[in-house]
């Protein structure tokens, strides 16, 4: 053990409660801090897992077609017929032409997990109790559950059943407590005056509530033949072995095939900053408590420094150098941060746990029973790294202090 | 002018001057003083109080930087050096016995005599305990090396003080009122234990007392008076 290392840790005990007191804080700001990234980022992470497990981490629509514009050029009768495309004026025709092409090139992309059809409308739902709009989406039940959590999702009913019904429908949960249908129940469909009936083969549930109030699945033919539309897609949706190159992924693909790639944090963007700002904020609020912790330890530093100018005169002139005196002061400010900062991670994790056992029932842009946190290591880096910033910075003030101190004028101020 | 230098001298300083305080209340307090002591004799500078005893004696404990002057060290200038170089001078060189001990109360008298000799990290740390456990033997506190400072009388206090000051095998000791605090008799074992000591190591004693009884006793006394010997 160093010299500095063991004063230091003497000169602990000239103020133990006040140390010990300081301890607290930090062990308390790092635990809350830890705690509350936890709840955010858990709850974040669930809604992104939720968004992903509904929408898919890429939703291809739109067509985009460069539009041609003339340019002059010098013909043989002075006008030009000369055209050029431009990327700066795209037109957008909606939907997908030839999703069979479109999904088969995309599949193709190392990332890619899925690719789902869907061809989506607006319907008009009459059951025995009332009627409700419907946005209807007809999927290959096959394809869409490798780009969603259906199967997951399912609370009544089966999706066996729906695989092997052709009129077979999977309802939201809201949409079917309003409509009182459950699994067996039959109701119809009405676009532009054609009505069509359907068998409730399942009721899910993603906890998104917009989705849940009016989303119906309905096999792929089924939709073509309500609304219509023999050839042609709404949208595909994707899903990826690695959601958080979502970004990139959209813009080669799009690239690619011409169409509007949207990824999900483009989609979601509001609700994600939403979740980062109270992540955000919650950090800060927290961090308030160490910066408390800091001062408290700055103030215990500089009333041991105070006290210990004889001690540190003595050391002077035994040899001890200002870098020594420096360091016995920050020595001691490290092993107060060194263990406040290991019983705030026992703390923070202790609390994490309990915190994930709390009941609360939170329906409307996810479906949890109880509260999500999210384990990370970033989490316990992030707090220690916090609190070494501010305890570090604390104790450095009144070890420069220490350290400049002359030891001619502490022993002269005392013998003569 | 320079004067000659004894051969034996181990610390030495010429035309020292050094002013304290600030504008209106700034004093000269060293106005010239050269001075040197030699190995193995105890030097013993009295005088009134404020006429620039102590501020000598950190002078030469490399405690205070001169205005002016300079100072030798085993023949080594280190008045005007870097301020690492004077400490580590310190450690080497010199010990200090204070007038209030000094003693660093949290730490046992073992722990105390060991402080030194942990900075200056010549022994191991068995080797350094043997040698402050032997050295508080020698300052008759051999059955007290593991009380903390708190639990010794000012006496033994003073004693663990001097043994800490020779921890390192210093070749020169500086006291100031080493015996300003204590009664008759612990005067009289400090001041014995002292010069013993330096007589039998060879080290040179300098110290700064208001005790007659103490300057009789040492092997030379100088005078001072308004910042200069006399």
């Amino acid at each position: 053990m160093s010299p500095n290392l063991r004063i230091a840790l003497r000169f602990l005990t000239a103020r133990r409660r006040a140390m010990f007191m300081s301890l607290i804080g930090i062990m308390v700001g790092v635990g809350f801090f830890i705690v509350t990234q936890a709840q955010t980022s858990g709850f974040e992470d669930f809604f992104i897992k939720t968004i992903l497990g509904t929408n898919g981490a890429l939703k291809i629509e739109d067509r985009l077609q460069a539009t041609l514009f003339p340019m002059e050029a010098d013909g043989a009768d002075g006008h030009s017929d000369f055209l050029v495309a431009s990327d700066g004026n795209k037109k957008i025709i909606p939907g997908v032409e030839d999703p069979a092409r479109i999904s088969e090139a995309v599949r193709h992309f190392k990332n890619v997990s899925g690719v789902s059809i869907v061809l989506e409308g607006t319907a008009t739902l009459a059951t025995n109790v009332s009627g409700a709009t419907a946005h209807v989406q007809g999927v290959n039940i096959a394809d869409h559950l490798a780009v969603s959590d259906l199967s997951r999702q399912i609370l009544q009913g089966s999706l066996a059943d729906f695989r092997i019904v052709p009129t077979g429908a999977v309802v939201g949960s809201i949409l079917a407590a309003r409509q009182k249908l459950h699994p067996g129940d039959s109701f119809t469909l009405e676009w532009n005056g054609a009505l069509r009936r359907y068998r409730v083969s399942a009721i899910f549930e993603t906890g998104v509530s917009d989705i849940d109030r009016v989303r119906i699945y309905v096999h792929l033919p089924e939709a073509r033949s309500l609304f219509q539309k023999p050839t042609g897609a709404s949208f595909l949706q994707v899903n990826l072995f690695d959601p958080g190159r979502a970004r990139e992924d959209a813009v080669r693909i799009q690239e690619v095939i011409g169409h509007v790639v949207a990824p999900w944090q483009k989609r979601e963007k509001t609700w994600l900053d939403v979740f980062r700002a109270l992540r955000l904020s919650s950090a800060i609020t927290v961090s308030t408590i160490i910066l408390i912790s800091g001062l408290a330890m700055f103030n215990t530093l500089a009333m041991v420094v105070m006290e210990k100018t004889k001690d540190i005169a003595i050391l002077r002139s035994m040899g001890y150098a200002r870098a020594d005196i420096a360091r016995i002061f920050i020595w001691q400010g490290a092993i107060v941060l060194a263990a406040g900062a290991m019983a705030g991670c026992v703390l923070g994790a202790a609390a994490t746990y309990g915190v994930s056992k709390l009941p609360i029932r939170i329906r409307g842009i996810f479906s949890t029973d109880s509260f999500v946190v999210s384990w990370s290591l970033s989490h316990y880096v992030a707090a220690v790294l916090i609190a070494s910033v501010i305890v570090m910075a604390a104790s450095l003030i009144p070890a420069r202090r220490a350290a400049r101190l002359e030891p001619g004028d502490v022993i002269r101020g005392t013998s003569q | 002018m320079s004067t000659p230098v004894a051969a034996n001298a181990v610390i030495r300083c010429e035309n020292l001057h050094r002013h304290l305080g600030h504008d209106a209340g700034r004093v000269h307090v060293l106005r010239g003083v050269s001075f040197e002591a030699e190995r193995g004799l105890v030097h013993a500078i009295v005088g009134p109080s404020g006429c620039g005893k102590s501020t000598l004696l950190y002078q030469l404990g490399l405690l205070d930087k001169p205005d002016d002057g300079r100072i030798w060290i085993g023949g080594e200038l280190v008045s005007n050096s870097s301020d690492e170089l004077r400490t580590a001078a310190r450690g080497r060189h010199l010990g200090f016995v204070f007038q209030f001990h000094f003693l660093m109360l949290e730490f046992s008298a073992l722990e105390n005599v060991m402080m030194p000799m942990r900075k200056l990290g010549r022994l191991n740390e068995a080797a350094m305990a043997e040698r402050a456990r032997h050295l508080l033997g020698e300052v008759g506190l051999g059955d007290k090396t593991h009380r903390l400072g708190t639990e010794l009388s000012g006496g033994e206090q003073q004693r663990v003080v001097v043994a800490r000051a020779l921890a390192n095998e210093p070749s020169v000791i500086l006291a100031d009122e080493p015996t300003g605090n204590l009664d008759q008799k612990n005067s009289t074992m400090v001041f014995d234990l002292l010069a013993r000591l330096a007589r039998e190591n060879g080290q040179a004693v300098v110290l700064v007392t208001h005790n007659p009884e103490i300057a009789k006793r040492s092997d030379r006394v100088l005078s001072m008076r308004d910042g200069v010997f006399v």
